[in-house]
């Protein structure tokens, strides 16, 4: 089994390679760019072999979609990989994994829309993500990677997260991340849980009736009015428990700053160096990164927020993850939007363009 | 009287598997006889404690509510993908999907052609009674040529609607698949016979030959607006022309 190693590699590399080490049962996804490297790792890499994990090219990804959906009520843990349009068909799946309380994970690579769009990176699925996606009341857990490391430590956290409250997690990184190559550290090899563990984890889950308890059933279909407001306020009160529970984000330079950054994933990578460029010219800015984009860190980022002279959110798309800043902000501060669009990445050198011409 | 009912001189009883929820099925429906066969193979195999059913959308959704074994309900036509993940990760379980015409053969047939292709472990029960049932009689993929629904009143034609498909036959095509049968419940013998098939795909996928594919060509009296003796009739007439009965594969051996 393997032991920690230090390797350098792809973001979409350190999905695969993680997922095997963190003792995941299933992949099944279907080839799209800029995230295929995924697929191709893991069938390189044949981890039915050694861990037992089970790696499947389906038909589409509507088919990928939904054989998480049946691995996931079967108690395994099972993920998908795909870029936006194909994210975008995955949505039916995604809303009825939701319905029936279902911990999928599933990795958003993102590439530029609308439609088919461009190959090249961008964020512009931020709404997709965050506001459900597919029909009904249902939020996913969604994490923002901003490095390969952090491709990696996601897998297990993602997995964590989802059996933790019986609902799909996501890890929504783009084209940037996933591409570029980066030191990770990859964790030990973790043993897959055996039926035992299984059955303890996963009380509910449909993988034979034995004599001692009734059938289980995986549904999210409920024809009774009464019934069904039931289940969505069952569904509610567990997503205040995960926005109590789970919110994750990262603050540098806060102490000192004037003006804040907000930025998520590839993009915060850039504010990064836009806010050392811009320290250098004696502007003193700092940077918040929520890790988690639902759980949205509203009342972090509210705190952070104060008292400067304001903010500037930096997005690889046309200003989505600002509807968020702003109603956490509340008016108090003024909040400003520097994106770029169409697969375009934008320079640090832009991003303090932005904050001199938007916030000074 | 009293003496004649005692247990040894029982020789038929309801399935253990099938509980006493009051089916939702029209009066006359062949899910009803179709369920009982599944419930009673299950028993007689011993699987009860390892099978997991997939029911589709459609008059079956609720298949859930009847046989008492372990489910899992999907999404419209994506039962063959569910049936896959669970196969593929709990290899010695006995998976099979329960779905009607439209689920398999037309919302879901890219997933159910591509589940038989790679010849996934798992059975298919694929209900044909020609239209759609549950959302109140609409034309399905397999409806006949001449035949009225709501949604083609005055009769299919293909200049309109295209062809009734015959996706049993596409199956058979097939690399992956081991058993491909037709079948139909309106008479005993039929019912015997049908019961023999789904006898044959569960073992046929336990002892991993493939996947199987049972069509069930079935009666939908209240879509076709006949008492049940006619719809068994007409089914007799006009159905079994179009889908003709018998086993179009078998590479089991068993």
């Amino acid at each position: 089994m393997a032991e920690k190693e230090i390797m350098l590699m792809k973001g979409n590399e350190a999905i695969a390679h993680a997922a095997i080490r963190c003792g995941a049962d299933g992949y099944f996804g279907y080839p799209i760019t800029p995230q295929s490297e995924v697929l191709e790792t893991l069938a390189k890499l044949k981890p039915w072999e050694t861990t037992g994990m089970v790696v499947l090219q389906a038909e589409s990804e509507v088919a990928s979609i939904n054989m998480i959906y049946g691995g996931a009520g079967a108690g395994k843990r099972v993920f998908t990989s795909s870029s936006s349009p194909g994210i975008a068909l995955m949505q039916e799946g995604i809303a009825y994994m939701a319905g029936a309380e279902l911990p999928g994970v599933f990795v958003n690579v993102q590439r530029g829309g609308p439609g088919l769009g461009t190959i090249q990176p961008s964020q512009s699925d931020y709404f997709q993500s965050t506001r459900g996606g597919g029909n009904g009341d249902y939020n996913v857990i969604v994490l923002a990677p901003n490095s390969v490391q952090e491709m990696a430590d996601f897998m297990d956290l993602a997995f964590t997260l989802a059996f933790r409250y019986r609902n799909p997690a996501m890890i929504l990184s783009d084209g940037v991340i996933g591409q570029m190559m980066e030191k990770v550290v990859l964790p030990p090899q973790k043993p897959r849980r055996t039926e035992e563990e299984i059955r303890r984890e996963c009380p509910w889950a449909s993988i034979g009736r034995t004599a001692d308890r009734k059938p289980n059933v995986i549904t999210s279909l409920e024809l009774k009015p009464e019934a069904m407001e039931l289940r969505n306020l069952h569904l509610q009160e567990k997503y205040r428990a995960i926005k109590e529970n789970e919110v994750r984000y990262e603050a540098q330079q806060l102490d000192d700053a004037e003006v804040l950054i907000v930025a998520f994933g590839s993009a915060a990578r850039i504010a990064e160096k836009a806010i050392e460029i811009a320290r250098e010219k004696g502007i003193k800015a700092g940077l918040f990164r929520p890790i988690t984009l639902w759980p949205f860190p509203e009342k972090q980022l509210r705190e952070a927020a104060h008292g400067k002279r304001g903010v500037l959110v930096v997005e690889i798309n046309a200003g989505q993850m600002i509807e968020d800043v702003r109603l956490s902000v509340n008016g108090e501060e003024p909040v400003e939007h520097f994106g770029r669009l169409g697969g375009i990445v934008p320079e640090p050198d832009e991003i303090v363009k932005a904050i001199k011409e938007k916030l000074l | 009287m009293n003496d004649i009912i005692s247990p040894e001189n029982i020789v038929y009883k309801k399935p253990t598997l099938m509980n006493d929820t009051p089916m939702h099925y029209c009066a006359g429906c062949s899910h009803g006889v179709v369920h009982k066969l599944v419930a009673e193979v299950i028993e007689e195999m011993g699987m009860t404690d390892k099978t997991v059913g997939i029911s589709p959308v459609g008059c079956a959704v609720f298949a859930y509510r009847y046989i008492d074994i372990d489910w899992q309900e999907a999404a419209h036509g994506r039962a063959p993908a569910l049936a896959t993940a669970v196969k593929r990760l709990w290899p010695d379980r006995l998976v099979f999907t329960y779905q009607g015409d439209g689920d398999m053969a037309c919302i879901g047939t890219a997933e159910s052609i591509h589940a038989l292709n790679r010849g996934e472990n798992i059975t298919i029960i694929f209900i044909n009674n020609a239209i759609y049932g549950m959302t109140g009689g609409q034309m399905a993929p397999t409806t006949l040529l001449g035949q009225k629904t709501s949604t083609c009143p005055y009769g299919r034609v293909p200049e309109l609607h295209g062809y009734p498909l015959n996706i049993t036959e596409l199956a058979a095509q097939l690399r992956g698949t081991c058993y491909v049968t037709r079948q139909s419940v309106e008479t005993v013998g039929a019912i015997r016979s049908a019961k023999k098939a789904i006898r044959k795909a569960f073992e046929a996928s336990m002892a991993q030959k493939g996947s199987s594919l049972i069509e069930i060509v079935a009666t939908c009296n209240s879509g076709w607006k006949l008492s049940p003796a006619q719809a068994n009739k007409w089914m007799e007439e006009n159905m079994f022309k179009q889908y003709p009965k018998g086993d179009l594969k078998d590479t089991t051996g068993l």
